[in-house]
């Protein structure tokens, strides 16, 4: 049989960043939501940059699993939706039904520069600029794309809030 | 040799032009009437060639109407056909009897600039919505892009199959894992699919009409976030065609920094892909290991080039950002580091029968199929055809260091993961070049303005496959038009084709060995 690497040390530098806003989440996490905080993402019409920093924070690296947050098919489980947008015309409606279906807290967090205001794109016939255009936002994450760790503080700001 | 140019000698007489104001100069273009629109496109299709893309660009600033555009491609040359249309009257033959992809074209140039294909099969917009109204046309220069429109009512029509028991399985937009959006309807019979069609457009952000409001030099970071996936190809394609209109002349260094960018890029999309697909077949082990191979080299970007997918790095006129000795160095022992490791994961990629059981034979596109779609990239290239632009269509340093084109012919799943595997290696092969060889010199000229009604092309090969970008200036040397062909224009017809007959449970495994872009096809 032949494995793959099976564990290491994080680089030094991650294991930094990582460890102080990680112990927070977990805390929070551990109080607030019964140790399970369950996350819908929705691109509302990104470039795509955005989500792979948000499968960055699913990868071993960074892990997001093990501080309590999981990434859910449907935003009937969901306590946040992590939107990314600008929110397109098109996507817009989706948006909506969205949210809609999502149960109490209903946390929402804007995504990327294009979330908090339509970024490059701005606001025109196909675009209606940042997620706060559509349904109430939370906390926003300012970035092109966001990096893992600046996504990590923005989800920690979202749950320590409400 | 141009096999595209002596094809069409037949038709050239007096009312055929050849149009100079089309750069490079190495890309013929002819200006002929809208009768021999279609008689060029019968000649191309003898001898092969491949439709590239279509388009229409509104001239009215001219004083013209609207120009309809085909490109063709063989081999390494490029041809590019147009003909008139007059504002009254907006029509052009349609190309779909003996070009597939004009199919999803003429939909898209219908329904954004309102020129009509006459004879095309399907008379159902193109990423215009059902609810938009019907004369929206947002090409069109007499339209204000920065109003709302109003939403009308409208529905759009699938394809239905009937039968004893045939049903319909509607999928997203909003999909279940973090992608992107777009609707996938099935029809099926128990668990095999009959027949799926696609419906996207979900995220149309309005990327070609907001070019239209930017300055050139704004265009290359727009170009960036066509598809956030493919920045480095995308920029470099739009600063490619925006050079050959001002003839700038880009340092060597900054080329080769250039190759490196995009080589950079196709590893770590490709090591993303190569775990996504291994997931999706429920080997989660390999997507954990290749996302840690992938982080690696992203972090490796933001320390030497100060972002993680090396977005704007690629500017107008060259690079803004040098390489040193010690940032080579670290390259250098990274991607030995990766290439062990790497080649130990796909050993048990191979060895592992569930999952050959899985990707294998599944997600068929034969090259007979793939050559009638047209598709490019790494779906070509898994499906028998030889298209590479770094070798058919090289720019230094390619045309020095060479690349070996895997090209493999079953059409599976598998087969596009493989494409994939030995890219990985090659490309550890072509930055080993690129870094022992880097010239020195500047990273960056001046790249200046392109003079008044002339035009742009480039064909860059991102990792996806084959970008083009079209560029023309308008009468204050402003941007009058930007056109954008991401591999996925052409490649999701592609997938609609390679599921038939499989299984339902197959769809992600064969969406994934695809993965093509949302972003970069809805624009
Ligand atoms: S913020 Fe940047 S990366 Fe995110 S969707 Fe917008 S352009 Fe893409």
């Amino acid at each position: 049989m032949r494995t793959g690497i099976v564990t290491e040390p994080l680089p030094a530098e991650v294991e930094e960043e990582i460890k102080s806003v990680g112990t927070k989440l977990e805390d929070v996490i551990r109080r607030r939501f019964s140790r399970s905080l369950t996350i819908r993402q929705v691109d509302a019409g990104s470039c795509n940059g955005c989500e792979l920093e948000i499968h960055a924070i699913n990868n071993p690296i960074y892990n997001c699993e093990r501080f309590g947050i999981h990434f859910t098919a449907s935003p009937r489980f969901a306590d946040m939706l992590l939107v990314t947008g600008p929110v397109t015309r098109n996507m817009e409606i989706a948006l909506r039904r969205t949210y809609i279906s999502t149960p109490p807290p209903k946390l929402v967090v804007a995504v990327g520069d294009c979330g908090c205001n339509g970024g490059i794109f701005g606001e025109s016939y196909a675009s209606l600029g940042g997620i706060d255009k559509v349904i109430p936002v939370d906390v926003y994450i300012p970035g092109c794309p966001p990096t893992p760790v600046a996504l990590l503080h923005g989800i920690l700001k979202a749950v320590g809030n409400k | 040799m141009s096999v595209l140019v002596d094809a069409l000698t037949p038709l050239l007489g007096p009312d055929v032009r050849y149009d100079v104001s089309q750069y490079p100069s190495s890309i013929t273009s002819c200006i002929m009437l809208r009768g021999k629109f279609v008689e060029a496109a019968k000649a191309m299709k003898k001898v092969h060639a491949l439709l590239v893309a279509e388009w229409a660009a509104d001239e009215t600033l001219f004083g013209r109407g609207f120009g309809i555009y085909a490109c063709y491609r063989w081999g390494s040359e490029y041809l590019i056909i147009k003909t008139e249309a007059p504002l009254e009257e907006p029509i052009f033959p349609t190309l779909t009897e003996k070009f597939l992809p004009a199919y999803r074209f003429e939909r898209q140039m219908k329904s954004l600039m309102g020129v009509i294909p006459v004879g095309h099969p399907d008379s159902r917009p193109w990423i215009k919505f059902e609810d938009w109204p019907e004369d929206a046309w947002p090409l069109r220069k007499s339209f204000n892009a920065s109003k709302t429109m109003p939403r009308v009512a409208g529905e759009y029509k699938f394809v239905r199959a009937e039968g004893e028991g045939v049903y319909e399985i509607p999928v997203g937009p909003v999909h279940a894992g973090i992608i992107e959006p777009g609707h996938f309807r099935f029809q099926a019979v128990g668990e095999d699919i009959l027949n799926l069609e696609e419906r996207l457009g979900y995220v149309h952000k309005g990327i070609e009409k907001r070019f239209e409001s930017l300055s050139w030099q704004e265009g290359s970071r727009l170009a960036g976030r066509v598809s956030g996936d493919t920045t480095v190809a995308h920029s470099l394609a739009y600063c490619m065609a925006l050079e050959s209109m001002t003839g700038c002349k880009v340092p060597e260094r900054a080329q080769w920094l250039r190759a490196l960018f995009l080589e950079r890029e196709r590893i770590a999309n490709h090591l993303g892909d190569i775990g996504a697909v291994c997931n999706d077949a429920a080997f989660a082990f390999i997507l954990y290991q290749m996302s840690r191979l992938k982080e690696i080299m992203l972090r490796t970007n933001y320390k030497l080039f100060g972002h993680r997918f090396m977005m704007d790095r690629i500017i107008p006129g060259g690079v803004s950002v040098d390489i040193d000795p010690d940032g080579k160095e670290l390259i250098l022992s990274e991607l030995k580091k990766l290439l062990k490791e790497f080649n130990r994961l796909v050993a048990i990629y191979d060895e592992n029968s569930s999952l050959e059981d899985r990707v294998r034979d599944t997600g068929i596109l034969i090259p007979e199929k793939a050559r009638e779609l047209c598709v490019v990239g790494i779906v070509a290239r898994g499906s028998g055809l030889n298209l590479d632009c770094r070798t058919q269509n090289p720019f230094p340093p390619y045309d020095r260091i060479g690349v070996n084109v895997p090209v493999l012919i079953y059409g599976d799943v598998n087969a596009r993961v493989y494409v994939r595997i030995k890219e990985v290696r090659e490309s550890i092969r072509i930055i080993r070049e690129i870094l022992e060889t880097l010239p020195g010199g500047r990273i960056s000229a001046d790249c200046g303005i392109p003079a008044p009604d002339t035009s742009g092309f480039s064909a860059i090969e991102g990792w996806r496959g084959e970008i083009v970008y079209w560029l023309q200036s308008g009468p204050n040397g402003e941007i009058n038009r930007c056109m954008v062909r991401d591999p996925s224009s052409v490649n999701w017809l592609g997938l609609e084709q390679a599921v038939l007959g499989n299984i339902v449970p197959d769809f992600p495994l064969c969406n994934k060995s695809f993965n093509q872009s949302y972003s970069g096809h809805d624009l």
